[in-house]
């Protein structure tokens, strides 16, 4: 650690004034703020009115690394803006460079906190061009929804526990972060991942479910019952809690569908919006649950609805889960040899590799299958030249990929509409004219994650 | 069938031939004759559209050879394939029976409101797709927005498409919209020439395209006229070039382990 500290003085290296064009600029690294009043007293005139802050990228309160530039007139915000970019990673354009199914990989990154989410949309996108959306084997499209609501039960989970977290609340966050763990171990256990799982592909999923999986999915729901009232009794009635989110980052139907914002902000304003219902896709129409909605427009209401949600998100998974139990041994991938992967994983004495059994046909038994391997892999499948696209209802809104090809094995281009990346206009809407303090109760509620972001 | 084969080996019928090497009679060939390999079969796959008459397709690229591969001996034969890249073709009317919750036969509807504004129609995969001068973009999109049988209140977002060899309509932008009301969804393209990126913004009309026409800009360098901030979004601001063009490099720095060298993603040999 370097002491900012000296014998010479109060001088700060890494928190000063310098003048620029613009006007004289802090840097605050801590508790100086005593310079800055003294500082913004000799200025004068303007300047003692208004103050504008850079809040972040690097800031534990933006949700990753989120730039606010914020003008302040006293403690509350006159003009908020969002700066972004920071994490992008070029992932569309990575797509474009290599196989289809390759795709999976990279999009499953962008949204970090709903990675199914990312790799259902492109993948009903391509399967959509293929023209194989009937061919979906059953017991892929159920591991699909079930494995997409678990997700949206742990994003919800990290949405409440770092708002919590954002406005002081350290409890809401260490039990979010709790039960989460508990999801990301059933993910473990179904795709040998935590997150990034690449594991919905093209024509239906990489794998079937390992043996046990349905007792220990049985098992966490009933914990979930559980533990999901604990949520209710912590937070609910708080008067701490509800003080600082009733009435925050207000944002009415109309004010959402100009800025197109979807999702728990959406339904929070009492519209049950939700893709899974009004064009479901992967069999969502089969499921009994609800849509949830709440009619306060802020961000008590969308914490409300995320708990709902999470509620609804079980029911779907109690049902999925007894589905599967019914289709043991059923395909998991399209029937078409030219689209389905032709490797399959097995659990070996090292943990999960390529099936041994499969390594010995295509090396020891088939000259044409180790082709078919060969080229598949090496060179993937063809696509139809045209575009889809085909949204879908991830944990934030409207997520869709548009997906267009030109007839080869790769993407043409493949963009993501990412709803983080849309609702984040909103966060000036949300914030100007309140106080300080409500910005980061309000970027919380929509949920932005800069993976999705800025992609 | 040896006629149809011009000097340099290109089978323009779009069947190729296999090199003789063994020397066999060619009327034996007939029994092994390939089938017709790369083409773009979507103008066939898709029912609903009555394909296009011969000339009026246009392609927007061709793909060489049967297996994807450049830069390396061929030796197959099929290296001298040349097939266009045709993407699905313009729509007649009527637009048939629609599929999804919109209503039945909703594709007309909405293509009535439109009407004089529309270039063309794909549907393609149960998706209609209007295409629609830049010129007319503003009024399309207000008409999409305010008239009651239309009623399109939520703008999903733009982005770019960028086909370099589709002439004369180099970059595409492509909007998605869609209406709660009647629950139908149409994406909307209009094509833009390289040489004058220029089309007009919307973002008076959908507020919500703001931050798209920026990220559409930064990364095709589409110029959106009207819009009342068009700076880059993603990427820095002292950026050079538009990172989702063709013509722009995945670039990438060659990547070395233990002695090895790997080539960056976009110099390895890959299959198209």
């Amino acid at each position: 650690m370097v002491s900012t500290s000296s014998t010479t003085g109060t001088e700060d290296i890494y928190a000063g004034a310098s003048e620029t064009t613009d006007g004289k600029v802090f840097t605050v690294s801590g508790q100086d703020w005593d310079e800055i009043a003294a500082g913004l007293g000799e200025q004068g005139g303007d300047a003692q009115e208004r103050v504008v802050v850079n809040m972040g990228p690097q800031h534990p309160s933006t949700h990753g690394v989120l730039r606010l530039i914020l003008e302040l007139d006293g403690e509350s915000v006159t003009e908020a803006r969002c700066g972004i970019g920071y994490l992008h990673t070029g992932i569309e354009k990575n797509m474009e460079y290599r196989s289809w199914v390759q795709g999976v990989t990279f999009c499953t990154r962008m949204d970090y906190l709903s990675p199914f989410f990312n790799e259902a949309t492109y993948c009903l996108g391509v399967e959509r061009l293929l023209d194989i959306e009937d061919a979906i084997p059953e017991k892929a499209n159920v591991m699909r929804v079930l494995l997409m609501e678990l997700n949206r039960l742990s994003s919800h989970l990290v949405c409440i526990a770092t708002g919590g977290m954002e406005i002081g609340a350290l409890t809401v966050m260490t039990i979010g972060f709790r039960e989460r763990e508990l999801v990301l171990d059933l993910f473990e256990l179904i795709t040998g991942l935590r997150m990034n799982h690449g594991f919905i592909r093209p024509g239906g999923v990489a794998q079937d479910l390992p043996p046990g999986a349905l007792d220990e999915i049985r098992g966490f729901v009933a914990l979930m019952k559980k533990r999901l009232p604990e949520y209710a009794a912590l937070c609910n009635a708080n008067p701490i809690f509800k003080a600082r989110l009733e009435g925050v980052g207000h944002l009415d139907l109309e004010g959402c569908l100009a800025l197109g914002v979807t999702g728990p902000v959406l339904r929070s304003t009492g519209y049950p919006w939700d893709l899974r219902k009004t064009s479901p896709y992967c069999g969502y129409e089969t499921y009994d649950f609800d849509v949830q909605t709440w009619d306060t427009s802020d961000s008590y209401g969308r914490f409300r609805l995320r708990l709902n949600e999470m509620w609804e998100s079980l029911k779907i998974i109690e049902q999925a889960a007894d589905r599967l139990a019914k289709m043991e041994g059923e395909p998991v991938m399209v029937a078409d040899k030219k689209i389905a992967w032709p490797s399959q994983l097995a659990i070996g004495s090292d943990g999960m590799g390529n099936s041994l059994d499969h390594i010995r046909h295509i090396m020891g038994e088939s000259m044409e299958a180790l082709i078919h391997h060969f080229k598949l892999v090496t060179e993937g499948f063809r696509v139809p030249a045209g575009q889809a696209y085909v949204p879908i209802e991830s944990p934030r809104g409207e997520l869709g990929a548009h997906v267009v090809s030109d007839g080869g094995t790769r993407p043409f281009r493949a963009h993501f509409r990412d709803p983080s990346f849309n609702n984040l206009q909103a966060m000036g809407v949300m914030s100007e004219g309140g106080m300080l303090s409500d910005v980061v109760v309000a970027i919380a509620s929509l949920d932005p994650v800069m993976g999705g972001v800025d992609r | 069938m040896t006629d149809d084969k011009s000097k340099d080996g290109v089978d323009r019928t779009g069947k190729s031939e296999v090199p003789d090497e063994v020397g066999k009679p060619v009327a034996e060939k007939e029994v092994v004759e390939p089938k017709p390999a790369v083409q773009q079969p979507a103008v066939d796959q898709s029912p609903e559209n009555v394909p296009a008459p011969t000339g009026e397709v246009r392609p927007v690229g061709e793909r060489r050879g049967m297996f994807g591969v450049s830069g390396t001996g061929d030796t197959s034969g099929y290296g001298g394939l040349v097939a266009p890249v045709v993407l699905p073709g313009a729509a007649q009317r009527p637009y048939g029976p629609s599929t999804g919750s919109g209503g039945a036969g909703w594709f007309d509807v909405v293509a009535d409101g439109l009407d004089p504004l529309i270039e063309s129609v794909v549907i393609h995969r149960g998706e209609i797709t209007f295409h629609i001068a830049r010129e007319n973009l503003v009024a399309a999109v207000k008409l999409l927005r305010d008239e009651p049988s239309l009623r399109f209140e939520l703008c999903a977002g733009v982005n770019g498409v960028h086909y370099p060899e589709d002439a004369g309509r180099e970059l595409h932008a492509v909007y998605s919209f869609l209406s709660m009301t009647y629950n139908r969804r149409i994406r909307v393209e209009v094509s833009v020439p390289d040489a004058d990126p220029h089309l007009p913004s919307i973002c008076s009309v959908y507020p919500a395209v703001d931050w798209h026409e920026r990220e559409t800009y930064d990364m095709f360098g589409l110029i959106f006229d009207g819009h009342p901030a068009l700076t880059r979004i993603l990427m820095p601001d002292d950026w050079p070039g538009h990172p989702q063009r063709k013509d722009y490099p995945l670039g990438g720095i060659p990547v070395e382990y233990k002695g090895g060298t790997i080539p960056p993603p976009d110099q390895r040999r890959s299959y198209t």
